[in-house]
């Protein structure tokens, strides 16, 4: 297979699947057992009329596919819906609050990334020392801690107690900090632990035994051929790690009251504002999407072996 | 002659995590200034460890070097610091692996990893450092060096790799090179390319070469002396002729008599030494081989004899003097006149073979569909694994099928048995065309028909206790009672050579070779007629392996067996066959009853791979003339006679018509336009 | 087929060494005995909250609001005079049975896909595939939001969304698992002598192919507490009396400048059980990795 026939193919599987998760998040709303529009006005104030008219508004009595692929043509012309509580559409909305999420995404993927991939190498070369220990900690409490948690409490020590660093709002790079910190150390835990086994694996391989028997230095077996080995299958879970980073901030912009998308979710489930929810975890799924597929090209170019394989 | 690594007394641990556990110890050797050294051994004997050793690369596997010294240049190798090693290491000694595809770091281009290798050890640009390697690939034999130089581990054959690597070694002109198991990995005609190799660069370079291996054929015909390892200990030293004219241990007695040879009486049962070889951590006291050896006394089982100078060699033996003296120390003891009666004679007798086929297969292929998983890419290819293959195998008979790796023998084998169903053609059994059958008629059909395995442990439910692993066909075709089951299955044991109470132990605990008594007592635990050996002996240390083929060909004889044999050891499988298929590339290209192959093979490639084959004794060292180049990607095989590529007498006519399987003596088939 | 006379099993020795257990044995040890000691102790607390709780989680002292820890109150007071430490220990029942219910459902549900389409393979395994891998576009916890968006409030449609979010991950392992046991030569060498396939199903690829997912399964617990109290953290809890971790965090993020120990100790109790649950799901993943515990 050609490189050209293999970007060709990651591309249109990754359309296939944004495809796919549009059909999956209509029908996580529409199909599942609970209905709609009991859920998103409170039972005890709606009147039965109150009931048929927003279900008329939705086109709730219509068959499934026919509101499915009202709701895709939709879709594929910029319309994500509308929000029950405003009419406002949806993703005007989301994209006016977008650059936020994108911009704390970025900052904690860098973060976890350089985090993540320093202590996971240090971490196995250095077995069993020191450095190892702490990076294991590290590791093991980013991936236990809870976001929210790490949070509060970066803002009890740095906001309340020190003052250091505001902790709310989403102007400036001072807001970023906490924030990324706190969703950064997730992304480090998973990569540390991905890392530090991925070199352990390569550590163990044969050819580090004639790169040794070459007599080459300890640095150069390590830094030049046991990371670039280890760094090749990093490369995907890293890419996974970007994304999950991407939903972690619907949490942290709660817990930091930041005006991102996240916040828009948040506010939505208070409201049981449901097309807003769909909206945005729609669009969520595709930027998720996209990442990856970014990752997955990148890594047929970095892996030699993808690169070349006929 | 002067010294150029003495090694003395050397001993290194590994660290366990319940304390330390020696691999080696006391080993003490030299190796003069353009001598080749063979260290021979089976598993266990500390070979690789003594080599890895040299170059500290135990190190980085928690081992140490616990006492000793291992002296090149004057200096003192168990003393230097890893800094001061690197500037011995990759210049003064240089090392190749065993396996090579796996020896290169796999996202570095080869060119890039040699050129590393001459930057870091020598004062060279860049440019003089590419040269030099176009030149070392080119020296090795490598066709194009300069699209190699820019390939990637992967895009090369096992061969060639290892030519590569022997190419890197030789970056900074060592003086000595240590090859372990160069060749192990790769098939016996690659194998006298890279063995001849190492001969004409280590002239060239004027290095010493000191070379691991488990095969006393690749010693014979490479080493000047021998060292003989056992349990972590030499156990013998001399050089080669010195070895094979007279050992003075008994195990390099039992090891030198357990090899098939290409000439070997094969109505004699094989030579073979009993039990099996000690794990490191319960060694046996005193002489580690007592328990095995056919002369152990009680002195043997208390004191452990050193390695002393017996008639100019040494050895480590008590009684080495007395033992070459004795009357039946060139003769193998451990058969009677009886036994060596033709076990064959016995069973072509009883099978009245040629009467009876009990496999017939016609015109069978099977092709695998390959780079079709895009949508985007039109052209689908075949990989043709077997291609319009046509034999029987009679009743009773052993069946021996040969060929290097990629030739399809272990496919055909895996086809006959129906375990993958055939792309056209038709298999046999027993008169019935085994396609025809539905999925229960084929299950019950299996009861006659099974097969063992190369692996034996792989091929062993690892969670499973052997009693369960030898009842399962019993269980699955006979609804047999526990205590029945229980009973069959402890005859079984018995009947394989195994302990009853291995009943309730799990596979992990069985050595190599009683794992695959125990694959061979469930393959016999139906009566079946048929039992496909694929490979079941090739990975066994030798002194088992003849223990193996022994027991099958005893069980072939009382329980009347037809074995379809497949192996790429071409010695052993001329000692078990009545005939013998020769594969190439999907294709059966010659068929002839075993001594006929052998004594007058009529294919060029049957001739190339007989050739290839090393032989154990020094004194008969022949000048070569082994197939050249590597066998061709089943995917894309050569048109007309696929073998014309390689074929030392390949003409216009070979490389445009496909020549016919057809028979030129009575039950000699070949497919070659020119027989020989 | 490659010859396999091979020296690795000369190499006896660095093979055990390359496992990863030489460590420091007794730290290591420690570790798991303390984590497995705060497992037990949370699901004591979970069971018997009334036994172990020093206050009911309902009363309120309003003597006592926002009264920081000391010795009568070892986790201090809320806005409303309750014992924060009877509050967690309470809480703990919904959290774990949110964790616990959800890994079952999930591992059950994504071991059974993982197995049908790693044993079927083919077109079979490509459609499951597919269809797993668009579960996927969605990462978990946005997934379980939405799915808890649209069935509202209830343990049970919580337990429902972090299930469904947590299968995919299930099923690509156990997938992996089925495909690389069925590929071992032991289950062809048990159909050479015609065992009928429902027979290596249950005899040889089941029994060898679960032990990673129940590795997954121990690590999951911690991540599915961590989304179950994430999702009540924002809000798509239960509603009721006594709130359950996340919820508990929630409330007193109101309260930080004034009483900080109302959301640290919540969070610290998600943090210490899912911290030993990867302590011991880790050790488990070195006693069952094929990788470590390879035989070959």
């Amino acid at each position: 297979m050609t490189l050209v026939n293999k970007v060709l193919l990651k591309i249109s599987t990754a359309f296939v699947s944004i495809i796919g998760s549009s059909i999956l998040v209509f029908s996580i709303i529409y199909l599942l057992p609970g209905d709609p529009v009991l859920s998103m006005i409170d039972p005890s104030v709606a009147t039965p009329e109150m009931v048929a008219n927003l279900r008329k508004e939705l086109g709730l009595n219509q068959p499934f596919y026919i509101q499915f692929s009202e709701y895709f043509m939709n879709v594929l012309q910029g319309d994500f819906g509308q929000s029950v509580v405003n009419s406002e559409p949806v993703l005007p909305k989301i994209v006016e609050h977008f650059p936020a999420t994108l911009a704390l995404t970025i900052t904690s993927a860098v973060l976890s990334v350089v985090i993540g991939v320093t202590f996971g190498v240090l971490s196995a070369i250095y077995r069993n020392k020191w450095i190892d220990i702490i990076a294991r900690i590290i590791g093991l409490f980013g991936i236990s801690m809870p976001t929210f948690w790490s949070g509060i409490l970066l803002i009890l020590i740095f906001s309340v107690y020190l003052n250091w660093l505001p902790s709310i709002g989403s102007d400036g790079w001072k807001t970023l900090v906490l924030p990324s910190l706190s969703l950064g150390l997730v992304g480090a835990g998973f990569i540390i632990r991905m890392v530090r086994n991925s070199m352990l694996d390569v550590i163990n391989e044969q050819f580090i035994v004639t790169l040794r028997a070459k007599g080459l230095s300890e640095r150069v077996v390590m830094y030049r051929h046991a990371l670039r080995n280890a760094l090749i299958p990093a490369i995907t879970i890293i890419g996974l790690n970007i994304g999950e980073l991407l939903a972690g901030t619907v949490v942290i912009e709660t817990v930091f009251s930041r005006q991102g998308i996240g916040r828009i979710v948040a506010d939505a489930i208070m409201a049981k504002d449901l097309p807003v929810i769909q909206g945005v975890v729609f669009f969520s799924a595709i930027v998720y999407v996209v990442i990856n597929l970014l990752v997955d090209l990148s890594y047929s170019f970095i892996d030699p072996r993808v690169r070349r394989a006929h | 002659m002067e010294k150029l690594l003495d090694i003395q007394h050397l001993k290194v641990d590994f660290t366990m995590k319940d304390g330390d556990l020696t691999a080696i110890k006391d080993v003490s050797l030299h190796i003069n200034i353009g001598e080749t050294v063979c260290i021979v051994g089976e598993s266990g004997s500390g070979k690789s460890v003594t080599s890895k050793a040299i170059m500290r690369l135990i190190d980085y596997e928690n081992g140490k070097i616990s006492a000793g010294s291992i002296v090149l240049d004057g200096m003192d190798l168990a003393q230097l610091s890893q800094k001061k090693l690197r500037s011995i290491c990759g210049k003064k000694v240089a090392m190749i692996f065993q396996e090579p595809m796996a020896a290169f770091d796999p996202v570095f281009t080869i060119g890039s990893q040699i050129i590393e290798t001459i930057l870091e050890n020598k004062q060279f640009t860049k440019l003089q450092a590419k040269e030099r390697a176009l030149y070392l690939l080119n020296r090795v034999g490598i066709s194009d060096p300069a699209l190699r130089l820019n390939q990637y581990p992967n895009e090369l054959s096992g061969g060639m790799l290892q030519r590569a690597m022997i190419a890197m070694a030789l970056a900074c002109g060592p003086d000595l090179l240590i090859a372990d198991e160069p060749t192990t990995a790769l098939d016996v005609t690659i194998q006298a390319q890279i063995l001849k190799l190492l001969q004409e660069i280590k002239e060239e370079f004027g290095m010493s070469i000191l070379l691991i291996t488990h095969d006393m054929g690749v010693a014979a015909q490479m080493a000047d002396r021998i060292i003989v390892m056992y349990a972590g200990r030499i156990v013998e030293y001399a050089t080669v002729s010195q070895m094979f004219e007279l050992p003075h241990h008994p195990y390099t007695r039992g090891l030198l008599q357990s090899i098939t040879t290409i000439d070997s009486d094969r109505s004699k049962k094989l030579y073979s030494i009993n039990g099996s070889i000690p794990g490191l951590a319960d060694l046996p006291p005193g002489c580690q081989f007592h328990p095995r050896c056919p002369f152990a006394t009680e002195r043997c089982s208390m004191e452990l004899p050193p390695l002393r100078e017996v008639n100019d060699r040494y050895t480590a033996c008590w009684y080495a003097e007395d033992l070459v003296e004795s009357f039946d120390w060139k003769q193998p003891s451990g058969e009677t006149k009886n036994d060596r009666h033709s076990i064959k004679e016995i069973v072509l007798s009883d099978s009245k073979r040629g009467s009876e086929p009990l496999f017939t297969i016609q015109q069978l292929s099977k092709f695998y569909p390959i780079g079709k998983k895009s949508p985007f890419s039109r052209n689908s290819s075949y990989l043709r694994a077997v291609e319009n293959v046509t034999f029987t195998i009679e009743k009773g008979e052993t069946f021996g099928l040969v060929g290097e790796s990629g030739s399809g023998k272990s496919t055909l084998g895996r086809v006959l048995l129906q375990l993958e169903k055939p792309t056209s053609g038709k298999v046999f059994f027993q008169g019935q065309d085994l396609s025809k059958l539905d999925a229960k008629e084929l299950r019950e059909k299996r009861r006659n028909m099974q097969m063992i395995y190369q692996d034996p442990y792989g091929s062993v439910n690892p969670r499973w206790k052997v009693g369960d692993i030898i009842g399962e066909p019993l269980q699955v075709h006979d609804s047999l009672s526990a205590k029945d089951k229980h009973d069959r299955v402890q005859d079984l044991l018995e009947v394989v050579g195994l302990n009853k109470s291995s009943f309730n132990l799990y596979p992990h605990e069985f050595s190599g070779g009683q794992r695959q008594r125990i694959a061979i007592a469930r393959a016999i635990a139906l009566n079946p007629q048929f039992i496909l050996a694929d490979e079941a002996v090739s990975a066994l240390d030798v002194s088992v392996q003849a223990q193996i083929v022994n027991l099958l060909q005893d069980l072939q004889r009382e329980r009347d067996l037809t074995y379809l044999f497949i192996a790429h050891g071409l010695n052993i499988v001329r000692h078990v066959s009545d005939r013998i298929g020769v594969m190439y590339l999907g294709q059966m290209v010659e068929m002839a009853p075993s001594e006929t192959l052998f004594l007058h093979p009529a294919h060029h490639y049957t001739k190339g791979l007989i050739d290839s084959i090393p032989i154990a004794d020094p004194a008969r060292t022949r000048e070569r003339i082994s197939l050249k180049g590597e066998i061709p990607s089943p995917a894309n095989p050569p048109a007309g006679c696929r073998f014309h590529t390689r074929c030392p007498a390949a003409t216009a006519r070979c490389r445009e018509e496909q020549p016919i399987f057809r028979e030129i003596h009575t039950g000699h088939w070949v497919a070659c336009h020119d027989p020989l | 087929m490659k010859e396999v006379v091979n020296t690795k099993t000369v190499l006896h020795v660095p093979k055990w060494k390359f496992t990863k257990q030489k460590t420091n044995f007794s730290v290591e040890n420690l570790f798991i005995l303390g984590a497995g000691m705060v497992v037990i102790f949370i699901i004591l607390c979970a069971l018997f909250p009334k036994w172990i709780a020093p206050y009911s989680p309902t009363f309120m002292d309003t003597s006592l609001i926002l009264s920081p820890p000391n010795s009568a109150h070892w986790f201090g007071t809320d806005y409303f005079g309750r014992d924060v430490l009877s509050l967690v220990i309470y809480g703990s029942s919904d959290s774990l049975i949110i964790g616990i219910a959800s890994v079952l459902i999930g591992g059950l549900i994504g071991g059974i896909i993982g197995s049908v389409s790693g044993y079927f393979g083919g077109i079979i395994d490509v459609v499951v595939m597919r269809l797993i891998e668009i579960l996927m576009t969605i990462p978990g916890i946005l997934l379980a939001l939405a799915i808890a968006a649209a069935l509202g409030p209830g343990l049970m449609n919580i337990v429902l969304a972090v299930a469904v979010s947590s299968i995919p991950g299930y099923a690509r392992v156990m997938r992996g698992q089925l495909m690389s046991i069925k590929k071992r030569k032991y289950v062809e060498a048990s159909r050479s002598i015609g065992t009928p396939e429902w027979r290596i199903f249950l005899w040889h690829l089941l029994p060898n192919s679960w032990s990673p997912l129940l590795v997954m399964a121990t690590i999951g617990l911690g991540t599915s507490i961590l989304i179950g109290s994430g999702l009540s953290f924002l809000g798509l809890g239960i509603i009721k009396e006594i709130p359950d971790w996340g919820a508990l965090l929630s409330q007193g993020r109101g309260y930080l400048t004034v009483g900080w120990w109302i959301s640290t100790f919540p969070g610290l109790a998600i943090t210490l059980f899912v911290l030993s649950v990867n302590i011991i799901g880790d050790k488990l993943r070195d006693t069952f990795d094929p990788k470590t515990s390879r035989t070959r």
